[in-house]
């Protein structure tokens, strides 16, 4: 709309049909549902608890029964402002609920409650790294108030479809950014860092299997240089950070052999299929719906005065942009480092927590990074979900500090912790795998190891020094592995010159 | 008993003249009896078992001051367990599992509700024969039509059939109705009374409110229906009066408005000589009177029958025959259930007024339409706020005739036209009210008093001191 990157860098050279070398490139603007995390409803007292029983939290307000009236939940209003807050976004003190009109079985009263020409949050911008060391600024248009409706189970019953309500009135923020993305990657970074913002400020739970967190994307490609946007395709339905990914280059390909081939991109909306990974048209802009916008006259304006604005302000928790300059600047963390750490939530309130109880920064911060995210990975797991608690992790890692076992041991504790063995001390105790300390022990195997393997001294000692790793690795296969590595070597070291 | 008003059956009943039982009783015979067709249900076991509770409350000495009293409730206020149809087939076979906040205090103050009253279909109408149930007729001339759209609630009270009634008013459904039958009916501030539980026709501009025989009455009536209520962002939090503390006030020095816009052609001549004969009665007992000027009167009806007309085709797009009320045979899929429903549902006028809505709200008449009538209702405001400064109450004519035959009008815009003097001041959301002025043609007439905001104490003592003086309220129809 207005903020065009002019930034934007090619997707691919193809060539056209008349022999001539085409640049496109690609721009994409995401609208961002996040379920506010309010105990009742935005405008009833109704429950908004995920996963009860099909319209057992649907009160008289949210079935749209005749005479009801909408009241506003306050809470909402403090979430929205947070938001706005934390993207140095423009709040309005002034702003409109307006019905958007249209008729389906999962919108109850026919029209939702939005907002439309004044929303709560106007301009404001956020920065994200684009994966080449790059930061870009997006720019957010605006991020709305809104209800979300019910939900049709089409697959239920063979002649009928029937409806749920519960979700109907559930809190959104839908967050508006500008086409301010130039590749599907660049879309993740945001959406990404949007969720981990929300979830920081403590406005949504980011759950995408319960789609607490939605994501829909405005798809457009021309002409590298052209001024004017193209044609653009709404893609929604889209629940995973990887088939946003996914969509987004699917739908850019589609758009370019269209316009490859002469065709033209016709402006419509159309579905992500996870299971056949494809997009498919759901409705054209003919067949839209015109929303009939008007403000609702049963909710007054929301006014938000300075002081509302102040105490918000003065309560906003830490941002991950701060947290990130802290992790730097008090814990000595690298620039990457503290990124990593910082882009999610839970992984920061992990490495902090871990922190609380006494580890090392720096090798929590390793530990985190590493060994804990691989296994994650491993074992398609999040941090939320770790067996292993950050203050037992912690106790883990400070072992290796205090060096009572050595990093390689450690990955063995680390597995039988995960399988639910114990502690690291009572796996240390239990398994024996305690570093071995004892110069005087160490040195009594050093010995027998150089006596045994006099061909290999010579030769280390008329210079092949790279024998040394030989020597080490005898070691460390007769103590088990337990034998101090430092120490190892410093005493092969002195035995063997 | 059914000519007392709801003043004196409270001291009858407070005196055990007779009991809420033979009270409740004597109405629902007379109800049964009439051929009005005031009402759409009657409630009579309800009413009976409300009524033996109310007795014993009497007995006790746990009365309030309406305890035991029977009314009329305009069926669009939502009775839980008792079908509120609002005057529609959409809503026929709607039993409210809720009630609105208006019914939960009149049960809470003990009053008996008789039945629901016949009205225009969803408040749509200015002579109730847009009633699903048919239409009411006026117990001054059944020829002839009650108005609307509280019909019912009016020609229950003008008939005693009923000692008082609620009524809505989103432009003249309280006060034209009342000018028509002869009695008393007040539109309170908007925000005065809570619409939660009120079937939506145009939010900005529906107020409930008592019909009642007397100013006193509405008074007594006023004092529990007004209120904020939390469940209505649109209403007010504002201390609610004793209604009837004031009513003895002198309205020596009042100074009574009377706009030149209300009294050009189209005015009935009968009607303004009614209407100018109670403005001297004012003016005798002490009050002074000047011409005003409210120049936006004439964008009154336009503007109205825009902003109405885009309120209500949002706010009925929830009768839609998917989770409740009338649902047409066997649809074929989704669109056919929608359409055949609403035009089954919904009568030739209520389908009017969503076209007409619609069409305004639409991408690219929204500007033209919607917010120029917004800009007029403002101004519209402004006209009134200006005039305030210099009167205390603006006074005028309800309707431009009397009530008119049935069938009279074949055309709506004809009826729509008839709205004038009563559309201005729902747009500003100023209290008004009507209280029977006399006769033209054997028919009532009522004047209609506008205050400021929140004025509604003076309106209710101004008509209280005229109906002090004069006996218009207390004539009867024919028979009754």
């Amino acid at each position: 709309m207005q903020r065009i990157n002019s930034k934007v860098r090619p997707i691919g050279i193809h060539d056209c049909q008349k022999g001539c070398s085409m640049v496109w490139e690609t721009v994409i603007g995401l609208e961002i549902h996040s379920q506010l995390k309010t105990k009742s409803k935005i405008f009833s007292g109704a429950s908004t608890a995920f996963g009860a029983t099909p319209n057992s939290q649907a009160c008289a307000v949210d079935l749209g029964l005749p005479g009801v009236l909408p009241v506003l939940n306050k809470e909402v209003v403090k979430m929205a402002v947070t938001f706005g807050l934390a993207i140095d976004a423009k709040i309005n003190k002034r702003s409109i609920f307006a019905r958007k009109n249209y008729f389906y079985p999962d919108l109850p009263k026919g029209y939702q409650i939005s907002q439309f020409e004044l929303p709560i949050v106007g301009e404001g911008e956020i920065e994200i790294s684009t994966g080449d060391g790059k930061v870009k600024k997006v720019g957010i248009t605006r991020a709305h108030l809104e209800e979300d409706a019910g939900k049709s189970i089409h697959d239920l019953y063979d002649d009928y479809t029937a409806v749920d309500l519960n979700r109907a009135g559930t809190p959104l923020l839908e967050i508006v950014s500008d086409p301010d993305m130039s590749s599907a990657k660049e879309a993740v970074a945001y959406a990404k860092k949007i969720h981990a913002l929300v979830q920081y400020i403590g406005i949504c739970d980011g759950n995408m299997q319960e789609g607490s967190f939605r994501c829909d994307a405005n798809v457009s490609i021309r002409k590298q240089g052209a001024e004017k946007l193209g044609t653009r395709a709404e893609l929604k339905n889209i629940n995973s950070f990887k088939f946003l990914e996914k969509a987004i280059n699917l739908e850019v390909e589609r758009q370019q052999d269209i316009l490859e081939e002469g065709g033209s991109v016709v402006q419509e909306t159309r579905l992500y299929d996870a299971v056949k990974n494809e997009t498919r048209s759901m409705r054209s802009k003919e067949e839209a719906n015109d929303y009939r916008y008007f403000p609702d006259p049963d909710l007054l304006p929301v006014d938000i005065d300075d002081e509302l604005l102040e105490q918000i302000r003065s309560n906003l928790p830490e941002l991950p942009t701060e947290k990130k300059q802290r992790f730097i600047n008090d814990l000595g963390l690298s620039d990457y480092d503290a990124e990593v750490l910082t882009s999610q939530k839970a992984v920061a309130d992990y490495f902090e927590a871990m922190l609380d109880v006494g580890a090392d920064s720096k090798l929590s911060a390793n530990w985190v990074m590493g060994e804990l995210s691989a296994v994650l990975k491993k074992n398609q797991t999040d941090i939320e979900n770790c067996p292993v608690s950050a203050q037992a992790f912690a106790e883990l890692v400070m072992r290796i500090a205090d060096d009572t076992i050595s990093g390689k041991i450690a990955k063995d504790v680390f597995k039988a912790m995960w399988q639910g063995e114990g502690s690291a001390d009572e796996i240390i105790n239990s398994k024996g795998l305690k570093q071995m300390t004892d110069s005087g022990a160490i040195e009594g195997i050093i010995e027998k190891i150089i006596a045994n393997n006099s061909a290999q001294v010579e030769q280390y000692k008329g210079g092949n020094t790279k024998l040394l790793g030989f020597f080490v690795g005898q070691v460390m296969k007769a103590t088990q592995g337990k034998a101090n590595p430092k120490q190892v070597n410093q005493l092969l070291n002195e035995k063997l010159s | 008993m059914h000519k007392l008003t709801v003043a004196e059956l409270s001291k009858g009943l407070k005196n055990k003249e007779f009991s809420s039982v033979e009270l409740t009783e004597h109405f629902l015979n007379r109800i049964k009896a009439s051929d009005l067709n005031a009402f759409i249900t009657v409630t009579d076991d309800l009413a009976l078992v409300q009524a033996q509770a109310a007795d014993a409350k009497i007995a006790n000495g746990n009365a309030g001051i309406l305890t035991g009293i029977p009314y009329a409730h305009k069926d669009i206020f939502c009775t839980k367990g008792v079908k509120t149809s609002a005057g529609s087939k959409i809503l026929d076979p709607f039993i409210s599992p809720y009630d609105a906040t208006v019914s939960h205090k009149l049960n809470s103050a003990d009053m008996i509700m008789l039945g629901k009253a016949n009205m225009d279909e969803l408040a749509m109408g200015s002579s109730n024969e847009k009633s699903f149930y048919g239409p009411v007729k006026n117990p001054w001339n059944k020829n002839k039509v009650p108005g609307g759209s509280s019909g019912g609630s009016a020609a229950a009270v003008a008939g005693r059939l009923s000692p008082f009634a609620t009524g809505t008013d989103t432009g003249g459904s309280i006060r034209q109705p009342a000018s028509l039958c002869g009695i008393t009916g007040i539109k309170p501030t908007y925000g005065r009374v809570s619409r939660y539980g009120m079937i939506a026709y145009a939010s900005s501009l529906d107020q409930g409110g008592p019909l009642t025989q007397t100013a006193q009455d509405a008074a007594l009536v006023m004092n529990v229906m007004a209120g904020f209520d939390e469940k209505d962002s649109t209403s007010i939090d504002r201390a609610v009066p004793d209604y009837t503390q004031n009513l003895g006030n002198s309205i020596e020095g009042l100074k009574i408005g009377l706009p030149k816009e209300f009294f050009s052609e189209g005015l009935d001549s009968g009607v303004a000589e009614v209407v100018m004969a109670a403005v001297k009665e004012f003016e005798a007992m002490g009050a002074s009177v000047q011409e005003i000027s409210l120049p936006n009167s004439a964008h009154a009806i336009p503007t109205y029958y825009i902003i109405a007309p885009c309120e209500c085709s949002s706010n009925l797009s929830r009768l839609d025959g998917v989770r409740y009320g009338y649902r047409c045979e066997n649809p074929k899929d989704l669109e056919d259930l929608y359409l055949r429903s609403r035009s089954e549902g919904f009568g030739a006028e209520v389908k009017r007024r969503i076209m007409i809505g619609t069409y305004a709200l639409s991408a690219g008449y929204y500007d033209a339409y919607y917010l120029k009538a917004q800009k007029v209702r403002h101004l519209i405001s402004e006209d009134f706020k200006k005039a305030f400064q210099s009167v205390d109450v603006i006074m005028g004519p309800v309707s431009p005739t009397t009530a008119f035959d049935l069938g009279a009008f074949k055309d709506s815009v004809s009826m729509y036209l008839a709205d004038i003097y009563t559309l201005s001041l729902n747009l500003a959301g100023l209290p008004g009210m009507s209280i029977p002025a006399g006769f033209s043609n054997n028919m009532p007439v009522g004047l209609q008093l506008i205050g400021n905001y929140w004025s509604e104490e003076m309106l209710l003592n101004a008509a209280h001191q005229f109906q002090g003086e004069t006996d218009w309220h207390s004539r009867l129809p024919e028979g009754v």
